[in-house]
């Protein structure tokens, strides 16, 4: 199914196919992570993949239009480059450890540890949100960082986000994407379940499947719905995009400032231990904020660079190759 | 606090980088937080040098002893590299305010400082981790604030280039991303030290051999290695000029620092080269990519793709050094990484001087440029000399010590290449100075004047520091050649 | 031999997915279909980290009291971070590629280096 899907991208010309077919390869690739028991990447994969990537990349064919030239040059040198990678990789596969097997060093060296002491260390029951924010927690930094890198800059690429300044402009364009009774008061009824839903899978990631990050991307399709029934200008007047530079900065605040708690009190950058009288209490307290920094940053950071590139349609961008932006430099 | 050196050199800058992000539309307190940080930045990896010396830094996230949790591990080798790397960024943080006036729009100032600070960051934190994944989520931060830095350039191919280099990019951290999982299915661990220790006896393993070919691609990607280089010249050429400063001096450096890593101390030199004969392959490359950029430098009509270009050539010296196996052929690839970054930052910054004034970089605009900008260009010619290695620069002892490498292994047309590759950046860099100084401009009306101070001062900087290190190189060589001798030590 | 394809198929399928994305990105002219190359490129990269999670007869590593085989949690871990650096990296190509509509007109990778050279030839006329 994957194979089909992935070899339909390679030769399909329209690009909203293409898009759609890669949100099927992405719940595809969720279901396989169920039977792999990877619960928590299926839900991410299946709310990014299937989500906020389909999302954004609607928007953008939407200006860069939607179909693809036929390709012009020879498909031979790719063809070979790939053929080569592939075969190195197969032939590197003959000396892998086999599929599942549990003595491989993958599951006997630092892995154990995980499964079974993470219960008496950190005292939470999901390991994955275990190893994710304490014993790997400085990954999930520098992951957070990554995505506010890449706010960072869609923002200088496409410009901040405001709201419209001439009354003019608001009147040519205020109407709701789309519109009719059915969508409208389906979509009033859905979006709080919807956010119900993220907040439970922001302080539920502890026992089950979910954390910051899901959160965050439930919590931005609620938005994104609530933009496309009612209308992008309705949006902002319920989320400022202001508000949100200062949440998506904040929330990465808020992990850096976990932190240097921890140093200032005299643990290492990040030790959650020394956060509260016992250590599973301190550690209970650091899941807790770094978790609520990522889903605060995430949430804000999505809703965002959504916002961004749909209004790019309309923006303009000056490239002046030659001229300067300040007349006076030059004197 | 010292204690927390590690992780404050790292996490500083991005404590900051939201704050500068809020504050976006005040590009002057953005410049002043990031110049402030970037010399406690420059502080900070300087005491951790000298701490560095006396023996290896560990330190430990969140508090969990590796390899469960990530540490950050400095030894001589990449304390060297994060000096190399807040000095620069100490130097041309505050070059920046006045060199984007002419090249970015003020809406994205504020922007711009804050991808710096981000790329920073991520470039310490390459430099300084000890854990596999850590690196490539690292490696993706500063990616990433690349490729948004590269784009801000004004001509529109900025746009292109920044693209293709994202692509590129993003297929070579993947391949990383590929070999670390094959190392993590043949060892259960991420951890840089544990890694080593726990290869020793796979080196049979067909595995371990297409992790450690992917992990040399996709680094490969990142340096610029000949032929992965096609992003670099279009990506230094159209970014801004405090960017292609920044990046020229820094990027490929630290890329060059993950393969000495990886090469010497992961897998080891047994496996490496006694194994793989890896040296081979660099050798080639190196000396392919020294010839071969050099001479498409010369066809430049811009100055700053025809330095690009010098770029690659460089690179393929510092592949050399490294490929030649021996202490003075890594020695030379130590001072290189060192003095390249010096005369690499000092060349750019003098483009980036005449770029303000002239607005562009094309050759044909510099006529006669020498006279109207007496100093701007003596700067250029200063770091020029440096680039070609001439005694009494920098630039000088690299080659002299990579020369002395081939010698010791007595392959003579080694040294006959590299004094040919002498002799081209001679002609490339002449060009310059020939339209500069000797030419009269097309447009006789055309009168520019003297770059600013808050230009001048950073590019003399780099300059004095070119031949400070050029004609008292003692502590500079002492220390590469130690280092050298512990690398070829470390797989004996 | 029958054993290593059993052991490794899960392995090949993923390569295989692999290369479909890698082919995608570096032989497809269109910069939208390149970036979905991608995306295909690093989640079949992510299917090989999964992959080596799994344990015979294990479970979802949550902690449950009747169940003491658990698939490995930390490739889980690693791959949750790269899913964000994927999107990360996908969001800021998708504006980049808006940027490149705008100020070139088109998204096809042969027109953008078309007018490159015809900016570039007006250059060397002046030359002459």
């Amino acid at each position: 199914m994957l194979a089909i899907t992935a070899l339909a991208v390679i030769r399909m010309r329209s690009l909203f196919a293409v898009v759609i077919l890669f949100g099927i390869y992405s719940l595809l690739t969720a279901v396989l992570f169920v039977v792999l028991d990877a619960v928590d990447v299926a839900f991410t994969e299946a709310a990014v993949g299937a989500g906020i990537s389909i999302v954004l990349m609607l928007g953008t064919l939407l200006i860069a239009g939607r179909r693809a030239d036929a390709d012009t040059h020879t498909p031979l040198l790719p063809l070979f480059i790939v053929v080569i990678t592939g075969a190195v990789l197969v032939w590197g596969t003959f000396d892998m450890p086999h599929f599942a097997d549990p003595q491989d060093p993958a599951h006997q060296h630092v892995a154990p540890r995980y499964i079974y002491d993470s219960l008496a260390e950190i005292g939470i029951p999901n390991m994955v949100t275990s190893v994710l924010a304490s014993y790997r927690g400085f990954d999930t930094f520098g992951e957070l960082i990554v995505v506010f890198t890449a706010l960072v800059g869609v923002m200088a690429l496409l410009g901040i986000p405001e709201r419209r300044q001439s009354r003019r402009q608001v009147s040519e364009k205020t109407g709701p994407e789309f519109s009719g009774p059915i969508l409208t008061i389906g979509a009033s009824w859905m979006i709080p379940f919807i956010v119900l839903f993220a907040l439970y899978v922001q302080f539920h990631g502890d026992f089950g499947p979910g954390g910051g990050f899901q959160a965050g991307v439930i919590f931005c399709s609620a938005f994104v719905l609530y933009a496309l029934i009612f209308g992008i200008e309705l949006t902002y007047k319920t989320v400022r995009p202001k508000l949100l530079i200062l949440t998506s900065a904040s929330g990465v605040l808020l992990y850096a400032g976990t932190g240097f708690v921890s140093i200032i009190l005299d643990g290492n950058f990040l030790d959650y231990n020394v956060l509260s009288n016992t250590p599973k209490a301190g550690q209970h307290l650091g899941i807790f904020l770094v978790e609520l920094g990522v889903g605060i940053t995430v949430a804000s950071v999505l809703i965002l660079i959504f916002f961004s590139i749909v209004q790019s349609r309309k923006r303009r961008y000056q490239m002046q190759p030659d001229n300067h932006l300040d007349s006076q430099v030059r004197e | 606090m010292m204690t927390h050196g590690p992780i404050l050199q790292v996490v500083l800058p991005l404590l900051v980088a939201p704050i500068c992000f809020v504050f976006s539309r005040f590009h002057r307190f953005c410049w002043i937080v990031a110049c402030v940080i970037s010399w406690i930045g420059l502080f900070i990896s300087i005491r951790l040098f000298f701490q560095a010396e006396q023996g290896v830094i560990v330190y430990e996230l969140g508090g969990w002893a590796a390899p469960w949790g990530i540490e950050y591990v400095i030894d001589r080798l990449n304390a060297f590299i994060l000096v190399i790397i807040s000095a620069v960024a100490a130097i041309v943080f505050p070059y920046s305010l006045t060199s984007i006036k002419a090249e970015i729009d003020p809406r994205q100032r504020g922007l711009y400082f804050t991808c710096m600070l981000l790329c920073l960051a991520g470039l310490l934190g390459i430099a300084i981790t000890g854990d596999a994944f850590n690196l490539f989520v690292l490696l993706e931060i500063s990616s990433l604030s690349t490729y948004t830095l590269i784009a801000l350039g004004r001509d529109r191919r900025a746009l292109a280039s920044s693209f293709q280099y994202l692509i590129m990019g993003t297929i070579g951290a993947t391949f990383i991303l590929i070999s670390v999982g094959l190392l993590y299915s043949l060892t259960g661990t991420l951890n840089m030290a544990d890694l080593a220790e726990r290869t020793q006896n796979l080196h049979t393993s067909r595995t371990l051999k297409v992790a450690y070919s992917f992990l040399i691609v996709g680094i490969g990607l990142k340096l610029a290695m000949f032929p992965l280089h096609l992003w670099l010249p279009n990506a230094y050429a159209y970014a801004p000029s405090a960017v292609t400063v920044f990046l020229a001096s820094t990027a490929t450096k630290v890329a060059i620092y993950v393969l000495l890593r990886f090469l010497f101390n992961v897998f080891g030199i047994t496996f490496s080269f006694e194994l793989l004969q890896t040296e081979w392959i660099l050798i080639g490359l190196g000396l392919i990519s020294m010839l071969f950029a050099s001479i498409v430098a010369v066809f430049q009509q811009n100055i700053k793709r025809m330095l690009a270009y010098s770029s690659v050539a460089q690179v393929g010296y510092i592949l050399l050094g490294i490929g030649l196996l021996n202490i003075n052929g890594l020695t030379a690839a130590l001072l290189h990484i060192f003095n390249h970054a010096l005369i690499k930052g000092a060349l750019f910054m003098s483009l980036g001087a005449i770029c303000f004034r002239v607005g562009n970089t094309e050759l044909k605009n510099i006529a006669g440029i020498g006279r109207m900008m007496p100093w701007t260009m003596a700067a250029f010619v200063a770091g020029g000399i440096s680039l070609i290695g001439i005694p009494s620069s920098v630039g000088f002892i690299s080659k002299w010590f990579l020369i002395l490498a081939a010698i010791e292994k007595g392959w003579w047309p080694i040294v006959v290449i590299i004094s040919i590759c002498s002799l081209i950046a001679v002609a490339y860099i002449w060009r310059v100075i020939e339209t500069a100084y000797f030419k009269t401009p097309q447009d006789s009306g055309t009168r520019y004047v003297e770059a600013p101070l808050s230009l001048l001062i950073p590019t003399w900087i780099l300059v004095f520091l070119n031949y400070l290190f050029g004609t008292s190189a003692t502590f500079t060589i002492d220390f590469a050649a130690t280092t050298a001798t512990l690398l070829l030590g470390a797989g004996r | 031999m029958i054993d290593s394809i059993v052991g490794l198929y899960n392995y090949w399928i993923a390569i295989f997915l692999m290369m479909a994305g890698f082919y995608t990105v570096i032989a497809s002219d269109n910069l939208v279909k390149k970036i979905v190359g991608l995306n295909i490129f690093q989640t079949s990269v992510f299917i090989l980290y999964i992959s080596l999670g799994k344990v015979e007869g294990g479970s979802p590593p949550i902690v449950s009291a009747n169940i003491d085989v658990y698939s490995n949690p930390l490739p889980h871990v690693l791959i949750l971070t790269a899913i964000v650096v994927g999107v990360a990296t996908t969001a800021l190509g998708l504006s980049l590629i808006i940027r490149i509509k705008k100020a070139y007109g088109s998204v096809e990778e042969s027109d953008i280096i078309e007018a490159d050279q015809q900016m570039l030839e007006p250059t060397q006329d002046e030359k002459q």
